[in-house]
């Protein structure tokens, strides 16, 4: 006994002070790539090394329609390797969470050159969901205790993952990124949670057990998918086994991208949803 | 395995014959289906084979001819003999091996679901790769297309067998768990608290893995390798390279093969401290399960640094890795472990001050060393019950030749000793990593791209922190694949779990099953 009590005081507290401070990130962190559209002379190369289909082309004889989803990115930062004119950076923005599904996409119309080069950027379209990502993680930490009276709970639905995202999700809980510090906790039943957070793709044998349980979660409540498998089916996509993102399967309130996404975005979606859920409450009982 | 090959052509005079030059890898032999059964009969008892894995592959378009893959290795020789045996379409049968060989029996049953093959003589036939309720469908098949949509559900998903005695229920638990854990169906037959046994109905998780690695272009499937398994990436990554530069002869730099062994190693660091950590949670002692945690977040922290991601994802490239490391990475590397082993050190202290600790692991989740050979149980689990594999010394691959190191083997075979293997196999990790790093020096990272040839078939073994991983493809045309053979450690180790649980209390379940830590997704792909 007095092994660990020594051990303990040792070592100290560990907790990471985040949203307040951002996270010591390694500057070799992959992050979200990010793309000066008006310079991007050649989106090919890009859109042919993305292993998910995140950056797609579609080409008529003079013109180009780049679709940018960040929904299915996997961060590998293949796109910006390849970017020989700097057009494509990656960042080490982790704070990509979205209350809806265009908000992760963006496309850019471009007319072309005769040897299939971008000559200039037409139009873009993008969802309006960009907001400044740190402010608004802090004051939505201010809201969990406001409105949730110190806690939330959660039940974490594998809907067919590879175990990645569960990894992550896990070390929300150790003493690095401990999420109870929020009055957020894990629940072993989903009639005990506010919220689901749900990994994909949801599989064709996982489909009614995601349903069940949603069915389950007493109102109000709201779903997270998380990671790019939850968001898009990621690079399982859609096929005889699989039936893509969450929303295929039930309604999804915030997305997280990531392959896995890091804790301390999983975080951020989990706030962000903490919001969704405060208007929810409100809704049902206006005082 | 050249000896093997001559006894085997002195057995069998005129029913094997050699497919190709034999390299120091692998070892390919044709032989009629209807002798498979006597071929590995004599392979297994009289040369002391290991049966490996069982698989098949449709030819029928090419070749109009289904194939079945036996595969062998003998302790001492690192090459691998691969059995390919025909089978022709009209007549879509083999003779099943799972009565003499138990460890088969989901293997066959996979090839009877996905393929449309019948294992004549299986002594339990039933689905187990597609569930009940699925149409009769073969997705394997070269004429099942990737995404043809099915039809809804029909039926009962998986009957179980009946629980029958006075007292004796059945206690349902899944496909969704408590934890945050993968979806699995487990059916307990308990007689007051202990077990009676236990039945699985996995592949919950399937996700077409196999069927779209032969859709994706080869630079595109590397990622979808580093998805079967979230917590294996870097394994299951670097086992595909591996294949696909064997397949055609891709020399890897030796600096890419340094780096590739320190990953695969940190890797097992971060799963290994994980578990222990989890091992501790399920008998009540969660302040050692912080102290792993936090173990755990150093070394993904670390991965960080060196792959720019946490799990060690899009790292690992087809002929190398995708960046060399600064001096500063390697300082850090170097710094963190040394602040690691200390730390660990005292966290496997802390474990064992406890005799409490101590006494709910004994003896807990016994899995015979007999029943573990009998069953082909691999890795962690394996070598915690006497059977001694590891493909990084038995078929040494990256830089594992260059390093020396030990491999654990304990005959405890309960909780306790699958932690202590887990403890043991960090030791090691760290000082290969250590005698890894002196390795690091300036020079090429990744062999230039090429081209990949069609129609090579090459295996790639990698000893992932579960156990033995496999990857086996045949190249086709326009840089992608005509299959991808998969296989995860989990798929062996499953009936482990089965066999280790009975007469534990059902409380104990959570923590004999932490000590397997299997993968879901990797069984199910």
């Amino acid at each position: 006994m007095f092994k660990i009590l020594q051990k303990t005081l040792q070592t100290g507290i560990v907790t990471a002070p985040y949203p307040e401070v951002a996270p010591p990130l390694s500057e070799h962190f992959r992050g979200r790539p990010a793309f000066d559209l008006e310079k991007w002379r050649d989106a090919r190369p890009a859109a042919e090394v993305c292993p998910t289909g995140a950056i797609a082309l579609s080409d008529s004889y003079d013109s180009r329609q780049v679709t940018i989803d960040y929904g299915r990115c996997v961060f590998c930062g293949q796109c910006a390797e390849v970017s020989i004119d700097g057009a494509v950076q990656v960042t080490r923005e982790f704070e990509l969470a979205a209350l809806d599904r265009r908000d992760l996409i963006i496309t850019a119309e471009y007319a072309l050159h005769s040897d299939g080069t971008q000559r200039q950027l037409t139009a873009v379209h993008t969802g309006d969901g960009a907001g400044a990502a740190g402010e608004l993680g802090r004051k939505l930490a201010e809201d969990v205790h406001r409105i949730l009276g110190r806690s939330l709970a959660i039940r974490e639905v594998d809907a067919g993952s590879c175990n990645g995202c569960e990894l992550e999700i896990i070390a929300l809980n150790n003493p690095v990124h401990d999420i109870e510090r929020f009055g957020i906790h894990f629940v072993a039943s989903p009639r005990h949670a506010d919220m689901l957070l749900v990994t994909g793709p949801v599989t064709r044998n996982m489909e009614l057990a995601l349903r069940k349980t949603y069915d389950a979660a007493p109102e109000p409540k709201v779903v997270v998918a998380a990671g790019a498998c939850g968001i898009s089916g990621g690079i399982f996509g859609t096929n005889y086994a699989t039936r893509g993102g969450v929303d295929q399967t039930i309604p999804v309130d915030v997305f997280i991208p990531g392959c896995p996404p890091r804790p301390e975005a999983l975080l951020y979606g989990i706030l962000l949803a903490v919001g969704r859920l405060g208007q929810r409450m409100r809704s049902r009982w206006p005082n | 395995m050249l000896p093997v090959w001559e006894a085997l052509r002195e057995k069998f005079p005129g029913r094997v014959r050699p497919l190709e030059a034999p390299s120091e890898l692998q070892l390919c032999i044709r032989l009629d289906n209807a002798d498979a059964r006597e071929v590995v009969h004599y392979l297994r008892t009289q040369q002391e084979a290991r049966l490996v894995s069982v698989f098949a592959e449709d030819r029928v378009a090419a070749e109009n001819v289904f194939y079945n893959y036996y595969l062998f290795e003998r302790r001492g020789d690192p090459c691998y003999l691969i059995l390919q045996a025909p089978i022709p379409p009209d007549q879509p049968r083999f003779p099943s091996l799972a009565a003499e060989l138990p460890a088969v029996n989901w293997q066959e049953r996979e090839i009877q679901d996905w393929f449309g093959l019948e294992a004549l003589g299986h002594p339990n036939p039933r689905r187990v790769a597609l569930h009940d309720n699925w149409p009769d469908v073969h997705p394997l098949r070269k004429d099942f297309p990737l995404d043809q949509v099915l039809p809804p559900f029909e039926g009962q998903r998986h009957a179980y067998r009946p629980t029958l005695g006075e007292g004796v229920f059945q206690v349902p638990v899944g496909p969704v768990h408590a934890g945050t854990i993968e979806p699995g169906h487990f059916n307990f037959a308990v007689a007051g608290e202990p077990i009676l046994y236990l039945q699985l109905r996995m592949f919950y998780t399937h996700k077409g893995t196999e069927k779209l690695f032969e859709h994706l272009p080869i630079h595109r499937a590397v990622f979808l390798a580093e998805s079967i398994s979230g917590d294996s990436s870097f394994s299951h990554g670097t086992a595909f390279c591996q294949a696909i530069e064997r397949a055609a002869e891709i020399e890897v730099p030796f600096l890419a093969q340094i780096m590739r062994t320190i990953l695969l190693e940190l890797e097992r660091i971060y799963n290994h401290v994980a578990d222990i950590g989890a091992i501790a949670t399920d008998v009540g002692f969660v302040v050692a399960n912080a102290h792993a945690g936090r173990l755990r977040e150093m070394v993904v922290q670390l991965n960080e640094e060196l792959a720019g991601n946490r799990l060690l994802r899009g790292f690992v490239c087809v002929g190398g890795v995708r960046r060399y490391w600064l001096p500063r990475q390697v300082e850090t590397l170097a710094k963190t472990l040394n602040v690691f082993g200390r730390e660990f050190q005292e966290l496997v202290a802390i474990i064992k001050t406890f005799d409490s600790t101590r006494y709910w692991l004994d003896g807990t989740g016994f899995l015979h060393p007999d029943k573990a050979r009998a069953l082909g149980i691999v890795g962690v689990s394996g070598r915690a019950s006497g059977v001694d594999l590891d493909v990084r010394r038995d078929h040494p691959y990256a830089a594992y030749d260059c390093v020396q190191f030990q491999v654990p083997v304990y005959d405890g075979g309960d909780v306790w000793h699958r932690t202590q293997v887990r403890i043991d196999e960090v030791r090691q990790s760290f000082a290969i990593i250590g005698a890894a790093i002196p390795h690091l020096f300036d020079g090429p990272h990744r062999a230039p791209a090429q081209h990949v040839p069609p129609g090579r078939c090459a295996l790639s073994a990698v000893e992932g922190w579960r156990g033995e991983i496999l990857h086996w493809v045949r190249t086709g045309r326009g840089n992608c694949l005509e299959r991808c053979k998969i296989k995860d450690p989990s798929i062996n180790n499953w009936p482990a779990l089965v066999e280790a649980v009975q007469g534990n209390i059902i409380a104990d379940f959570p923590v004999i099953n932490k000590s397997f830590n299997l993968s879901y997704s990797g069984t199910d792909r």
